[in-house]
């Protein structure tokens, strides 16, 4: 089969799949066209969800049937393959790496034979692409960390991990959105909320979007922590180019 | 004013159609379980499409009226009972304030959902006021209802036209299930056997079954090689089918990606038998097609629309409705399960006479 195609997923949802495996470029091609897709704004559709190599459409039949959407698709596939010029956004989290707050850190830096600085050094020296979100509200997949501090996963995952812990889990990296169990190696913790269901934007971060991690003392890790719940901090969040 | 939850039940939660355009943000839709008990209930007391409405689960809760209301309860049997009277389902019933709603034994069935005229006083989160548990998000504080919890109505006092009449053949619920499904979108990671499996055996409903999801247990459905996908999208009624090649049936809060091969989703309209199915039930998958998937989900929709017109039309004033008689009981799951094929007849009853109308689907 040649890509992209589409897939029916119900008779409400459809997927138009862009490849079989985790790559940028197939992400990079499923976020420009879910762009494209979003600006036509087309009646009945519910909402889309970019994965690792799809785009899953929700839609309502009573407004649209398959056949009708497929052709619109189609159309703006041919379209929006030329159209992936996009403008990299990072968004910079403060995390307080190590003591209680990552208690696997020193894990991390021996599985590796690393010192616990090198494995902040090199996890704060990188920009995460984020893939995908999913699995809790808010939970990023982020792509891209160094092979030199991948760690496997605890063999009994922990029943409570507490929101804002950051973790690496073999060659992934990413954050705990909300109070969850888990078997993340946890290296860190950041103050800022990814998900609060009382702010304009409940979720903080997007797939597409980049993250930066920038290393903090506990005393800055206070104050922000101070701000963010009076609600007065925002992440540093800056455009590197087009890519 | 509006209602005082005495005892909790087992699980009772405020749910309305969904949280829509949040799941690309790992948000689940949550919402009513069984969606066709739910529009019926809200049509019955004159609500809007969007009202929220209390998801009752098998042991149903003990609520108090500090209003007058118009309620009306669909879905499960599962033994209503006003001040101890028993109550009739799926037709509008004017309370008293200071009346109490009960439940006993459940007969039929798995969820019923209580909707009140006016709705219920909930601010919305996300353009939803469904409660999502596991995210301690939406309805009541995040959490299913306790004793103690009070809620008002939204506009309190409201009426609905024809509240007499406003009367619906009930659903019924029992006996084996056959679901409509879509094949896809890995049916390609399973054998030809293990698809021949799917497709004519028997699946027994496990002890667990909730909001998220079915486990079912039944004969073993073969992978190609395991049951393994890279991450995509769920849809509401998608069967995953794990390693063990036992089915899993996703519902309401299920997550909204998942790395499971789905051999194959439940078509909408068939999806109320699943909501209403618990531990030991039949499931049976029968192999459908878009197109008649999505016509039986256009004359559903019409006919919820025939019936709202219906109700909320004008009566002659000489033509004082009568008590209605009680609704003809119907075959098993009929109801439930709207044939896709033609023009649908169905049944309203109004003013005590009974109309069979056939609404063709809207194109």
């Amino acid at each position: 089969m040649q890509y992209p195609f589409i897939k029916i997923v119900s008779d409400t949802a459809l997927a138009v799949v862009f490849g079989n495996e985790i790559s940028r470029e197939i992400i990079t091609q499923i976020r420009a066209f879910d762009e494209a897709f979003n600006e036509e704004q087309i009646d009945g559709i519910y909402e889309t969800v970019p994965t690792y190599c799809a785009l899953t459409i929700h839609y309502d039949p009573g407004q649209i049937l398959y056949g009708e959407l497929c052709e619109k698709i189609r159309a703006l596939l041919a379209v929006a393959h030329h159209a992936a010029r996009i403008s990299i956004v990072v968004m910079e989290i403060p995390v307080l790496y190590g003591g209680e707050y990552g208690p696997d850190l020193q894990k991390v830096a021996d599985h590796n034979g690393l010192s616990p600085e090198e494995v902040i050094r090199i996890h704060s020296s990188r920009e995460y692409l984020i893939y995908m979100l999913g699995f809790t509200p808010g939970f990023s997949y982020m792509g891209g960390m160094d092979k030199a501090i991948a760690t496997p996963r605890l063999k009994t995952p922990r029943v409570l991990i507490p929101a804002g812990s950051v973790g690496i889990a073999g060659e992934q990296t990413g954050i705990y959105p909300i109070d969850s169990p888990g078997g993340w190696n946890l290296i860190g913790r950041t103050p800022v909320k990814l998900y609060d269901a009382n702010r304009d934007t409940p979720i903080l971060l997007d797939a597409g979007m980049h993250v930066k991690f920038i290393p903090v003392d506990e005393t800055e890790y206070l104050r922000i922590k101070g701000r963010v719940e009076a609600g007065r901090y925002h992440c540093h969040t800056y455009v590197k180019g087009d890519e | 004013m509006g209602i005082m939850m005495l005892q909790s039940g087992l699980l009772t939660t405020i749910q309305d159609a969904g949280r829509r355009g949040y799941q690309r943000y790992g948000m689940g839709v949550s919402g009513a379980v069984d969606v066709h008990a739910y529009i019926y209930a809200n049509i019955l007391v004159g609500n809007r499409q969007n009202e929220a409405v209390l998801e009752v689960t098998l042991l149903g809760p003990k609520i108090e009226f500090t209003s007058n209301s118009v309620i009306a309860i669909t879905g499960g049997d599962l033994s209503p009972a006003i001040d101890g009277t028993p109550m009739p389902m799926y037709r509008a019933v004017q309370i008293q304030k200071g009346s109490i709603l009960s439940f006993g034994p459940p007969k039929t069935g798995c969820r019923a959902y209580i909707a009140f005229a006016g709705g219920l006083a909930i601010t919305p989160i996300m353009g939803s006021r469904s409660t999502y548990i596991k995210a301690n998000l939406g309805g009541y504080e995040g959490r299913r209802l306790l004793a103690g919890d009070e809620i008002a109505f939204r506009r309190p006092a409201s009426c609905p036209a024809n509240v007499e009449s406003r009367i619906m053949e009930p659903d019924h619920f029992g006996g084996t299930y056959t679901v409509r499904v879509l094949m896809g979108p890995q049916d390609d990671s399973f054998t030809e056997k293990g698809i021949e499996t799917f497709l004519s055996e028997t699946y027994t409903v496990t002890n667990e079954f909730d909001r998220m999801g079915y486990r079912l247990t039944g004969p073993k459905i073969e992978h190609v090689t395991d049951g393994n996908i890279i991450t995509d999208g769920i849809a509401f009624g998608a069967v995953q089918v794990p390693d063990g090649g036992e089915p899993i049936v996703m519902l309401a809060d299920r997550q909204t990606t998942g790395g499971y091969a789905k051999i194959a989703s439940i078509i909408n309209v068939d999806m109320p038998m699943i909501a209403q199915c618990k531990a030991g039930d039949k499931i049976r998958f029968q192999k459908t097609d878009i197109e008649t998937a999505q016509k039986a989900f256009r004359d559903q929709r019409a006919k919820y629309r025939a019936m709202r017109e219906a109700f909320d039309a004008p009566q002659p004033a000489s033509e004082k409705p009568p008590a209605p008689a009680a609704p003809a009981p119907q075959p098993a799951a009929k109801a439930a399960a709207v044939s896709g094929t033609g023009p649908h007849p169905y049944r309203i009853v109004l003013g005590g006479k009974t109309y069979d109308v056939t609404v063709e689907a809207i194109k």
